[in-house]
């Protein structure tokens, strides 16, 4: 028997419940499947843009070890981290919003067995397992125009998970704090410049020195260094520090979470 | 007349019968301008501020290791700054009509109902899409007039005439694009159409219509799809524009393939939002 | 009065408008239908229904979902063409003057529409606008219809934040905004707490009143009844019976009804035994009904016959004995 006081703590999971509610995503997708399926295609067609197009324009970069790259290899690795955290963001931002305020989709699961806490993993846990198939298409693809320059490059596959983690437990527990629609603006206004600015594009060497550290303090500046370290082979310890920051950020952003939906749902 | 009575017949007739289409249409501007002070706030980042920071970010950021004589020369002696500000002008004008002409038409066909509601008085269907598209080159003015001044100070904008002709070219850019997708939201039941519409047009418009880089550098076959776009179209006319290197010959097939899309466009948001409102 | 505002053959010149002749058919009537039929593909909704609302007259439709209500609705408020007979609104030809009649009818749709997202007063200025109306004569024709429909206090309350009953008054002050001559009321009071819908009634009486004509849609008997002077019962997309409600009642029920609840399971068997104690009986599986001028005698005939009911009510006959008659018991959709 559930007590309401085993349903408010958050607490250490006793079974996991969240796959119910991964469960019912998955049904909701399935009959959507386009949607599900068009869904990777933006960093691909970044991806071709940039090699077709704007790589023809640029010359090579060189990595901090000395390792040359061409500008599509070097850019590649940035757009995989970047779109992991797109939509880590967007599942756990703007989906959730509308299951919290909108379609009431909590107040009837709460209404069974299941405990916030199941819910902030269910949801976490859809969000990766969504996040880690488009990661997965768009690293084939990399590999098909022979832009994985290393055997570490498989690692980059459970990096954009971490980066999932880290986006999709913050981006819950930011909206766990949204009053509206007007809101998200924000969330807008913090993604788009760290999707442009966060050495995606170009070296972190372009920037004067003051502005350097603002962007390496950068969530996705660290995600960014992550993938392109691996999948280029250039690994440095910058990645080891990306690392523990991308943990320590999910799992902070997931213990908010849990707490705010409980005081949010349970009241 | 007792305080809890209704308003009592007038004894001038409210005016009614025969006001024309655009007459009809003016009767909107209320409540356009009612949605306009809602929204213009919350769609203010994706109106004027990011246009702005893609310019920053691929303009100054990545055009600064842009600079061997190679590229510049395909880039038509353009540095790359000057190259894509025109091209961004014209992509985020697409962007942003499209998006104009997708949830907000769904919501007033079908979950808030205010189309619906306007067809319940004498409004009638080409009133309605004239006003509505009215908002739209509206929102398109105002997202281009703060892209075109903030370029002219950077000295983007070669004269006063080329900016204001510029904000002209954005319109019909704008309509050019929003008038299709506005009948196609008039035939759709529900919105998972539109994740198609914005993942596989808008984005490889966005992205492959001239606005980064050359569509001569697409292989052929991409290269011919990219034509058709009318965005391409509005990136080149954009583009004539800003540079001074306006050329009457091909501005007008540009225009006019522009208008082309505004025209059928228009006569299938007609048809459609007739066959789905008034039948 | 309003009534007076309706002068068949009177000439409406307004501002820049061609002059527009309205004249009625025969008894003034304000909707004239003959044949009146609407197809949707193969499917017809309305097959052909002939009707005559005059002036100042409440008048009902009534049926089951299904029944071609909302379609003739539809018709008649000049956002649906007629698929085939004929219909005029107000002496005008809705295929023609679509436009014209409407901005002199008022909707109350079956589903609010209104605009959530603006305030409640919002909603009522920006629609009239719509018909025409200066800035200031909707202002103050607002804050009236506000005052009408007891919403003052709300006027700048966002609608996402009205209850129910509130919207419905708001959709009903909306459609009042252009002094309609002709008033249509889509299922009005559905999904209404029993408090707001008497506070509607009362609020619909009142224009009745005022000799605004109404034309509505329910499946509620009881407000059928209140609030229609005649109504029409619709089933499968035809008219299948038009009156008063009390002409209605005694054309197609008796006077009262007698109905006895025994224990479950016995209906079906007792049935006959009471049969000729009157005009008719229907044996439902929760209780025997006997359709009677005189209830009380039946049921001292019932216990004079040795048969001994859980309970036994007597009442008047109402519409909903009609109309289940008309229409059947069985679910439509």
């Amino acid at each position: 028997m559930t007590t309401l006081a085993t349903r408010v703590l958050p607490g250490l999971p006793a079974g996991f419940g969240g796959g119910k509610l991964i469960m019912r995503n998955y049904l909701v997708y399935r009959r959507n499947w386009i949607v599900f399926a068009t869904g990777f295609l933006e960093p691909v067609f970044y991806l071709f843009s940039i090699g077709i197009g704007v790589a023809a324009l640029v010359d090579e970069f060189v990595m901090p070890n000395g390792q040359v790259v061409e500008y599509t290899a070097f850019v590649a690795p940035a757009l995989l981290a970047a779109s992991a955290m797109n939509g880590a963001i967007f599942d756990s931002t703007f989906n959730i919003f509308f299951r919290l305020k909108y379609i009431k989709l909590y107040d009837a699961m709460l209404a069974t067995p299941l405990r916030p806490w199941d819910i902030a993993s269910g949801e976490i846990g859809w969000a990766l397992i969504r996040g880690g198939i488009y990661s997965g298409a768009f690293l084939a693809v990399m590999t098909a125009m022979g832009l994985t320059g290393s055997w570490w490059a498989v690692l980059a596959l459970p990096a954009t998970l971490l980066i999932g983690y880290a986006f999709a437990g913050v981006g819950m527990a930011l909206t766990t704090f949204m009053r509206s629609w007007q809101d998200f603006e924000f969330v807008q206004l913090t993604i788009l410049p760290m999707f442009l600015f966060s050495a995606t594009f170009y070296p972190l060497h372009a920037y004067p020195a003051a502005l350097q550290w603002i962007v390496e303090i950068t969530p996705l500046y660290r995600a960014v260094v992550l993938c392109r370290e691996l999948v280029t082979g250039a690994l440095t310890w910058g990645s080891v520090v990306s690392v523990a920051y991308l943990v320590a950020m999910g799992s902070a952003g997931l213990y908010l979470a849990s707490r705010r939906l409980s005081r949010l749902l349970l009241t | 007349m007792t305080a809890a009575s209704p308003p009592t017949a007038a004894s001038a007739p409210a005016p009614a019968g025969r006001t024309g289409t655009l007459g009809l249409a003016l009767r909107q501007f209320d409540y356009w301008l009612t949605v306009y002070r809602r929204t213009w706030k919350g769609s203010a980042v994706s109106s004027f501020v990011m246009p702005l920071l893609y310019l920053t970010a691929m303009g100054v950021g990545l055009g600064g290791f842009i600079d061997d004589p190679d590229a510049i020369e395909r880039l038509g002696g353009l540095t790359y700054l000057e190259y894509i500000a025109p091209g961004l002008l014209a992509a985020t004008v697409m962007q942003n009509a499209v998006f104009e002409s997708t949830y907000p038409v769904m919501s007033g066909i079908k979950w808030n109902k205010v189309f619906v509601a306007m067809l319940n008085t004498p409004v009638v269907v080409p009133a309605l899409l004239l006003a509505n598209f009215g908002y739209i080159a509206f929102r398109m003015t105002t997202i281009a007039g703060v892209f075109i001044v903030v370029t002219a100070v950077f000295g983007l904008v070669p004269s006063v005439w080329a900016g204001l002709l510029g904000l002209l070219v954005a319109v019909l850019i704008g309509l050019a694009h929003a008038t299709p997708v506005v009948a196609l939201s008039g035939r759709l039941e529900n919105d998972a159409g539109f994740a198609i519409v914005f993942r596989l047009g808008v984005m490889p418009m966005f992205l492959f219509s001239g606005a980064f880089f050359p569509v001569s550098q697409l292989p052929a076959v991409f290269e011919w799809l990219a034509y058709v776009t009318p965005l391409w179209h509005g990136v080149e006319l954009t583009r004539m524009l800003t540079t001074g290197t306006l050329e009457a010959g091909m501005a007008a097939v540009h225009t006019g393939y522009l208008l082309l899309w505004l025209m059928t466009g228009w006569w299938l948001a007609i048809k459609t939002f007739s066959r789905r409102l008034v039948q | 009065m309003v009534v007076s505002r309706f002068v068949p053959g009177r000439k409406r010149v307004g501002p820049g408008i061609e002059s527009l002749t309205v004249t009625f058919g025969d008894r003034g009537a304000l909707i004239r239908a003959r044949g009146l039929v609407k197809r949707y593909g193969d499917f017809e909704a309305v097959r052909g229904i002939d009707l005559d609302v005059p002036s100042g007259e409440a008048f009902g439709f009534l049926g089951p979902n299904g029944a071609g209500k909302s379609s003739a609705m539809r018709m008649i408020a000049c956002v649906s063409p007629t698929s085939s007979g004929e219909l005029t609104v107000l002496g005008l030809d809705p295929l023609a003057d679509g436009s014209a009649i409407r901005a002199r009818i008022g909707v109350c749709p079956q589903e609010d529409q209104l605009d959530v997202e603006l305030t409640v007063r919002e909603n009522l200025t920006v629609y009239g606008r719509y018909f025409g109306l200066s800035r200031a004569e909707c202002r103050s024709r607002a804050d009236e219809l506000l005052d009408f429909v007891q919403l003052t206090d709300k006027a700048n309350a966002k609608v996402e934040s009205l209850s129910g009953g509130m919207k419905r008054r708001l959709t009903i002050a909306r459609s009042l905004i252009n002094q309609p001559d002709l008033l249509l009321l889509d299922e009005p009071t559905t999904g209404l707490d029993p408090q707001a819908r008497h506070l509607l009634w009362d609020k619909l009486f009142r224009l009745r009143q005022q000799g605004v004509t109404l034309v509505l849609t329910t499946h509620y008997m009881d407000e059928a009844e209140q609030l229609c002077d005649r109504l029409v019962v619709m089933n499968d997309g035809r008219i299948v019976a038009e009156g008063s409600p009390t002409a209605l009642i005694a054309q197609y029920s008796t006077r009262e009804v007698t109905e006895l609840r025994f224990g479950v399971g016995h209906h079906e068997q007792l049935g006959g035994k009471v049969a000729d104690l009157a005009e008719r009986i229907e044996v439902l599986p929760d209780r025997l009904l006997l359709y009677t001028d005189d209830g009380e005698r039946a049921t001292s005939e019932v216990a004079a016959r040795g048969l001994r009911p859980d309970s036994v009510l007597v009442r008047r006959s109402t519409l909903e004995d009609v109309f289940l008659r008309l229409t059947g018991r069985s679910l439509v959709d």
